[in-house]
């Protein structure tokens, strides 16, 4: 929420970013204000996306299915859900249990992968657009 | 059991107060400035914050209402808890990170980045309105019921009077707090409720020699339906009507969760995007603990108490814990557990206070009426006129739903705000094309479908359990809306963007995304 108009060297088509008229090749426009049309087509961005996108889906579509096949089960295959394990421990409260511990193990998984491939690459594009006087 | 041990709670309870309080004004002695209010001024560490986070998730209706569920309805109640966990890794995964780096203090903040601010604030705010109060409602009433045990205050009126009391410390804590006084109460909480359920834990294992499977074959022995207990369908295995009434509530669950108001605003208490990460790890971590802690509770509650005295006693399923206390450690547990559950209602309706004084505030005031350009000093006296407001509705309605069950209530403001916020924030992050007119259509498509579901579902009318038993206006045969509001909020939000003319604002969007992924132009490190 920077300023309501975007400024006079951003480039008119959003989607296309030129980078001849650059003076340097941080992508900061005129203002000295990030150029975040730019930004989003760069390669580096791009890249970050792609990081991003390989993690989070998969995951996302993984814990989703697990997580609905439990409750379907649990609701049309109670007398699968009722077989016992260990002892009175039945599959139901078994796969319950296991929705605990898939959780954590993908939380972890994704804290692992943040910190690996994530955070090196988004401070690859912060770069992208850090002035002299923002470097700190 | 009731009476001999009234000096135990009370003292117990007015110590966490009296402790709470001097924190809280310890804290925030130089509390004013609209970011220190709102975020703590963006201070707190993700560990910090990951603990206080699961002290304002983890509320009355986790502790008391999902160990008596569990208590009385075996499997059937273990799905609240197993939807709760899960639902964090929306949180992780898409929401945290990007709304640490998209907004300042409120929901509103990220709805609105990239469309028109009026509309889009104002029904954010709206959204985070009834959401709040709803679970605020819940809250309170869960105080009355526990009350009836822990003071054996049975008459109406001094249940009711206990309500006004909560209502008044927790506005107290807010207005002398802020957001940073209130976070560490949610972190004392939040310390205290995870001792104390895993103490218990490791206790009732142990008197069952550490074996799951004896304990749940006494549990068997000990409830009416026996080994059915054991197995789904206890609650809603009836009928084809009750299995998608079962479906929605666990689609409610999972989605909600990381679309509450007051969950959401905790990401902007830490400084930037790895320590909103963080916090979501640690919560993870803690909700996995606390109710794994709560499945052993519930069936040892049935077990050691029986399911037939947890129904009849006064607050009814809600008091399995206490009793389950009562039974293993006498009249000082009893007071310790009663008073962690009394702290419990108090941080999170503290915190569901703060929340809807903040996007009244924030989105109503400064970005609605005044355009933008509120004096921060007068923003923050709004909020804290909100607060004492929001209170006051709180205590009216908590005293109205006295009496209800705790969890249903709460997961009814789930299915609010996972149809509500839900498709609207996931839109706005990853849909380049949503506009303004998508916005408003899933807000308020979701928010009005949900309330009106509601409103005509047996919960309200119709049943021997609903609010008002004695009417019947209930067209509407699920008592959990999510699985019809939650997919029609998507709807609506599609097709209010492509049936609109207006373009989504494409140098707004880059922004957005950019800044969503690196933090760039956030001003955070």
């Amino acid at each position: 929420m920077t300023k309501a108009l975007p400024s006079v060297s951003r480039p008119a088509s959003p989607g296309f970013a030129t980078f001849d008229d650059r003076h340097h090749s941080l992508l900061i426009d005129g203002d000295g204000e990030p150029d975040f049309g730019a930004i989003q087509t760069s390669e580096d961005f791009l890249a970050l996306k792609r990081r991003v996108r390989r993690f989070i889906l998969p995951a996302t579509v993984l814990f989703l299915t697990w997580y609905v096949t439990f409750v379907l089960l649990s609701a049309y295959a109670a007398d699968f859900m009722s077989t016992p394990l260990f002892g009175t421990v039945n599959v139901g409260l078994t796969m319950g249990f296991l929705q605990f511990v898939t959780t954590i193990i993908i939380t972890m998984a994704y804290a692992r992968y943040s910190k690996k491939r994530l955070d090196p690459q988004v401070e690859k594009v912060r770069a992208l657009a850090e002035t002299d006087e923002e470097l700190v | 059991m009731t009476g001999t041990n009234t000096a135990i709670n009370l003292s117990v309870f007015g110590i966490f107060v009296l402790l709470t309080l001097y924190i809280v004004y310890r804290a925030s002695t130089r509390n004013v400035s609209a970011s220190d209010y709102y975020a703590a001024g963006s201070s707190f560490t993700g560990t910090q914050n990951g603990i206080a986070l699961s002290g304002d998730f983890l509320s009355a209706a986790s502790f008391l209402g999902i160990s008596g569920a569990i208590a009385v309805n075996g499997y059937d109640g273990f799905l609240y808890s197993i939807g709760w966990v899960v639902a964090w890794l929306i949180g992780l995964m898409l929401i945290a990170e990007r709304l640490r780096n998209t907004g300042r203090y409120t929901m509103g903040d990220v709805m609105a980045f990239r469309m028109r601010q009026r509309p889009v604030r104002a029904a954010a705010a709206n959204a985070t309105l009834v959401i709040s109060l709803f679970y605020m409602i819940a809250q309170m009433a869960g105080a009355g019921g526990l009350m009836a045990l822990l003071l054996d205050v049975h008459s109406s009126v001094g249940q009711a009077i206990i309500i006004a009391v909560v209502g008044i410390v927790m506005v107290l804590y807010v207005l002398v707090g802020g957001m940073k006084g209130t976070t560490w109460v949610q972190i004392i909480k939040a310390v205290l409720l995870i001792l104390t359920v895993t103490l218990l834990t490791i206790f009732l294992i142990g008197k069952f020699g550490f074996d799951m499977s004896a304990m749940l074959d006494r549990a068997t022995q000990k409830s009416p339906l026996g080994e059915a207990v054991l197995s789904p369908g206890v609650k809603y295995g009836a009928s084809d009507l009750s299995k998608i009434d079962f479906l929605s509530l666990a689609l409610a669950l999972v989605l909600g969760t990381a679309s509450l108001p007051h969950v959401l605003m905790r990401f902007y208490t830490v400084p930037n995007a790895r320590e909103a990460r963080k916090s979501v790890v640690w919560a993870t971590w803690m909700m996995a603990i606390f109710y794994s802690c709560t499945l052993v509770i519930g069936f040892g509650a049935m077990a050691l108490v029986g399911t037939d005295k947890i129904t009849g006693a006064p607050g009814g399923e809600n008091s399995a814990a206490p009793l389950l206390a009562f039974q293993v450690g006498g009249t000082v547990l009893l007071g310790i557990v009663c008073a962690v559950a009394f702290a419990t209602i108090l941080a999170v309706v503290a915190g569901l206070t703060l929340t809807a004084s903040a996007s009244f505030a924030h989105d109503v005031y400064a970005n609605v009426i005044k355009h933008g350009e509120a004096d921060p000093r007068d923003e923050v006296r709004v909020a804290r006129i909100t607060a004492v407001c929001v209170g006051v509705l709180a205590i009216v309605g908590g005293i109205a739903a006295n009496g209800q069950n705790v969890a249903f209530l709460v997961a009814l403001a789930f299915a609010l705000a996972a149809s509500a916020n839900l498709p609207t924030l996931l839109y706005s992050l990853f849909w380049k094309r949503f506009n303004t007119r998508g916005t408003l259509w899933s807000i308020y498509g979701g928010l009005t479908s949900c309330v009106l579901l509601i409103a005509f579902s047996p919960a309200i009318s119709g049943s021997k359990s609903s609010v008002f038993p004695d009417a019947d206006f209930a067209f509407f045969p699920l008592s959990n809306p999510g699985i019809v509001s939650i997919p029609l909020s998507f709807l609506a939000g599609f097709l209010g963007t492509i049936l609109s003319k207006e373009p989504a604002d494409p140098a707004k969007q880059s922004e957005m995304e950019v800044r969503g992924l690196t933090g760039i132009g956030s001003d955070l490190r």
